[in-house]
């Protein structure tokens, strides 16, 4: 069952077109990355699916209701954290948390003050005082406290700590394995490897590439660094090998998925001594979608 | 050792005129011109020494005492008395307001903005802000008692002597030196600007509160605060300047404890702990009802101080309307007067009006507090929740509705009581009547407003226009003779100008009509619209 169903979302800004036929969704249970760059349309795509902006096109529906005419309904089983989250100065964490708690209705006290533990927030400051990642902290718990069955995380991260990015990650784990869906909007590319279990790559407003990584990674290309007994002279001429680098007799290269085989059965005939293979991370695949066409594969990195 | 501390002094005090120094010509324009205005209009007012002697008369009740302060020099009752008894008192306030409110920028504001740490990571002493701030206020506030002085003594009006003058113009820059002595040492016992504001506006008030019952009570207790030492000057009447060596030395003192105090602190400390808040919210604030209210208590409470206080300086005139009036020929073409209509109901009508369009200020700001949260991205968060947009708009626009309907009969109250004991055979009723007929007209006021919000968020400023031009009708209407369509196009000038006129069920009912059909258009748009944070 889909949770997030979008389909062909436009939004204009006067002349300018924010979204233009955006397609998502996520289903029950799952922990969808939604990447791309400032600009691309992410927040407005999220803004779209809380009601908070009417899309010009298309529908989004949550929960099998429409994000725009049942979005006090539908906002009763979602929590949603911004990447900049605006606390009212003179209110003091601990009552931001609970005002939040209080108009979604619904959720344990024990979780909250489990959540202000580990977190690590003194809930008795007034927000003025806060850091943006103590901001940030009030949202996340205030959403991770809730019964919710959706979460919506827009960047929720940019000002955490490493060590509050790590309780952050435990936190969506526990919701995932709870059986809640997560739609998590994020720069943090090791992030979103570590978390999703689908990523929905964004530009200019339009879905370039989503599905799960393994499907993802099938598109590019894998890392390999060889040292051989004998040099391999031809190795350059093999279909599907790119930006080699030789050092003698050891070759840094990337191969396309499907002639991996082709590449290790000719190695095979030099004496492997070392073979070190990486998969391709999602920011070589975020890379080469925005490098678009202008760089050849040469153009691309290790 | 004394330069170390205050390197760069020079530097930053420099910085601070070239940054400020806008805001600051504004405050010396502010206050000197409103100083100069009234000396010049007083002439015009009141041309002979006999009309002088019935103010004065007038004058000597508690009320005005505890406002104003004592009054010297009555017995003689000159422009220059007059000046030092009705305006000197009130420009001490706003001259202590000042120099709070610059102060407080110059050193706790900038301190918690992390700007202090920045100029002291620079080979600056580490009283080099404080001192650049008391090196400015002091400047500042010498400009002030020369601009004021010789202001006042160039109008060229009898008894505005120059000796006077300039010390009329001391006492200002006196009191306000001593207010920015005082923000100095407040900045360094709390650890938040607004702490540092509050603490001292908390001084301000009390000095004022002191000096106040004081003055009606006991002479002595006036000397325990600096605005009582300042008056005590009697300024164009004995010319006293022993209280300004006084109210300077006290000044010098505060700020030595102010530097002391600074030196033995560490950067964005202060002495009083900042004193933990809730860890939970109340059950008060749990809807966004509670939220609306709980953003604009302290907005809703000082309204309500300050239009208690207006009420009752109008409340405390109506006794002596009768004698008042008679013989001032500008009040004839304000008031015509009319047959079997006393002055005194009269001039309430026109009081009750102008209380009515101040209300609406702080009504159409409760209201206004619905974009400014949109405008402050804080309202995205909250339509996360299961909360509609019909129940956003609606809380704050009952709380608006609630706010009117509180602050017109607190100001009916607060008038009335002074009246019934002031005018002979008053009673109360007619005061809270008189003031809550407005209460359509700014629910139509708030309706437009409401309409913009859902409609035109980016022009809800034109309902201050709007509220301006209401003003200007209610106001000199019949003094500019204004053609009725153009008068008919506010709410005000609807409302029956009781007691004067008669309770018009009619004109209530259609206006309340009015505001709750441009509302619902209003509700309308904003269930369609973007929520733009």
């Amino acid at each position: 069952m889909s949770v997030i169903r979008a389909q062909g979302l436009t939004k204009n800004f006067g002349k300018f077109k924010a979204l233009n036929g955006v397609n998502l969704e996520v289903e029950k249970g799952e922990v969808y990355g939604f990447i791309g760059p400032n600009g691309a349309g992410k927040s407005t795509t999220i803004r779209v699916l809380l009601g908070v902006l009417k899309a010009t096109e298309g529908n989004a529906e949550i929960f099998g209701m429409d994000a725009w005419t049942e979005a006090v309904e539908i906002h009763k089983r979602i929590a949603y954290v911004p990447g900049d989250v605006n606390l009212w100065p003179n209110l003091t964490g601990g009552e931001v948390i609970d005002l939040f708690v209080k108009l979604r209705g619904g959720s344990q006290r024990t979780k909250r003050e489990e959540l202000i533990d580990r977190f690590k927030l003194d809930p008795s400051k007034k927000c003025r005082t806060y850091s943006k990642g103590n901001r940030q902290k009030v949202a996340l718990i205030a959403a991770f406290s809730s019964e919710a069955g959706l979460f919506i995380l827009d960047e929720p991260t940019s000002g955490l700590d490493p060590l509050m990015e790590r309780v952050f990650q435990e936190c969506v784990k526990e919701a995932k394995n709870e059986g809640k869906s997560i739609l998590l909007s994020s720069h943090i590319l090791s992030e979103v490897e570590r978390l999703c279990d689908k990523v929905g790559i964004i530009r200019e407003g339009k879905m370039i590439e989503s599905g799960t990584l393994e499907e993802l990674r099938h598109l590019t290309r894998t890392q390999l660094h060889v040292e051989t007994r004998e040099p391999s002279p031809d190795l350059v001429k093999i279909p599907g090998v790119h930006n080699l680098q030789k050092n003698g007799r050891a070759a840094t290269f990337q191969v396309d998925s499907e002639k991996l085989e082709d590449v290790i059965s000719y190695l095979s005939s030099y004496g492997v001594l070392k073979l070190e293979s990486a998969p391709p991370k999602l920011e070589d695949l975020f890379m080469r979608h925005y490098k678009g066409e202008n760089s050849g594969p040469s153009g691309e990195g290790g | 050792m004394k330069s170390r501390l205050f390197k760069n002094t020079a530097t930053l005090s420099r910085f601070i005129f070239k940054k400020d120094k806008f805001k600051m010509a504004l405050w010396i324009v502010g206050i000197g011109g409103f100083t100069l205005a009234v000396a010049v209009a007083f002439p015009d007012l009141y041309r002979t020494a006999a009309e002088r002697q019935q103010l004065a008369a007038t004058m000597v009740n508690p009320a005005v005492t505890a406002l104003v302060g004592r009054g010297y020099g009555l017995d003689n009752y000159t422009y220059g008395a007059m000046m030092a008894h009705q305006m000197l008192g009130m420009t001490t306030i706003i001259a202590g307001l000042m120099n709070i409110l610059l102060v407080a920028k110059h050193t706790r504001a900038d301190e918690e903005a992390g700007l202090t740490e920045m100029i002291l990571s620079l080979p600056s002493g580490r009283l080099s802000t404080m001192g650049a701030s008391m090196t400015v206020m002091a400047v500042l506030n010498s400009i002030m008692a020369f601009a004021v002085g010789l202001g006042l003594f160039s109008t060229g009006i009898e008894s505005l002597d120059l000796e006077g003058s300039l010390l009329y113009g001391a006492v200002i820059g006196a009191i306000g030196l001593f207010f920015a002595a005082v923000t100095g040492l407040c900045a360094q016992f709390t650890e938040s600007s607004r702490g540092t504001i509050g603490l001292s506006i908390a001084v301000l008030g009390g000095a004022y509160l002191i000096r106040a019952a004081g003055d009606v009570s006991n002479e002595t207790l006036s000397w325990f605060s600096p605005i009582g030492w300042v008056l005590g000057t009697e300024t164009y009447v004995n010319n006293y300047w022993w209280p300004i060596v006084l109210t300077l030395a006290a000044a010098i003192c505060t700020a030595v404890l102010a530097f002391y105090l600074n030196t033995i602190r560490d950067v964005g400390a202060g002495f009083f702990p900042s004193k933990p808040g809730r860890m939970t919210a109340s059950v008060f604030l749990r809807s966004p009802f509670g939220l609306a209210l709980r953003l604009q208590r302290s907005s809703l409470i000082f309204w309500t101080l300050g239009i208690v206080v207006l009420a009752v300086t109008y409340g405390s005139v109506l006794g002596e309307t009768e004698i008042y009036f008679e013989d001032i020929e500008f009040m004839e073409e304000f008031l015509p007067v009319m047959e079997g209509v006393s002055l005194t109901d009269q001039f309430l009508a026109v009081l009750m009006a102008v209380m009515a369009i101040i209300i609406t200020i702080p009504a159409l700001l409760m209201m206004l507090k619905l974009k400014g949260e949109e405008k402050n991205q804080r309202l995205e968060p909250l339509f996360s929740l299961p909360v509609s947009r019909i129940r956003m708009m609606g809380s704050y626009l009952l709380l608006a509705v609630l706010s009117s309907v509180f602050l017109l009969l607190v100001s009916g109250l607060a008038m009335g009581s002074i009246g019934v004991a002031v005018i002979e055979e008053g009673e109360l009723a007619p005061f809270i009547t008189s003031s809550l007929v407005y209460l359509p007209a700014v629910w139509v006021m708030l309706g437009v407003t409401v309409l913009l919000i859902g409609i035109l968020p980016k022009y809800t400023g034109l309902i201050w226009l709007y509220l301006g031009f209401s003003f200007m009708t209610v106001y000199f209407g019949d003094l500019f003779q204004m053609p009725g369509w153009l008068t008919g196009l506010t709410p005000f000038d609807h409302v029956p100008g009781m007691p004067v006129d008669d309770f018009n069920i009619m004109s209530a009912a259609i206006m309340t009509v009015v505001a709750i059909t441009i509302g619902a258009a209003g509700f309308l748009g904003y269930l369609k619209r973007d929520i733009h944070g």
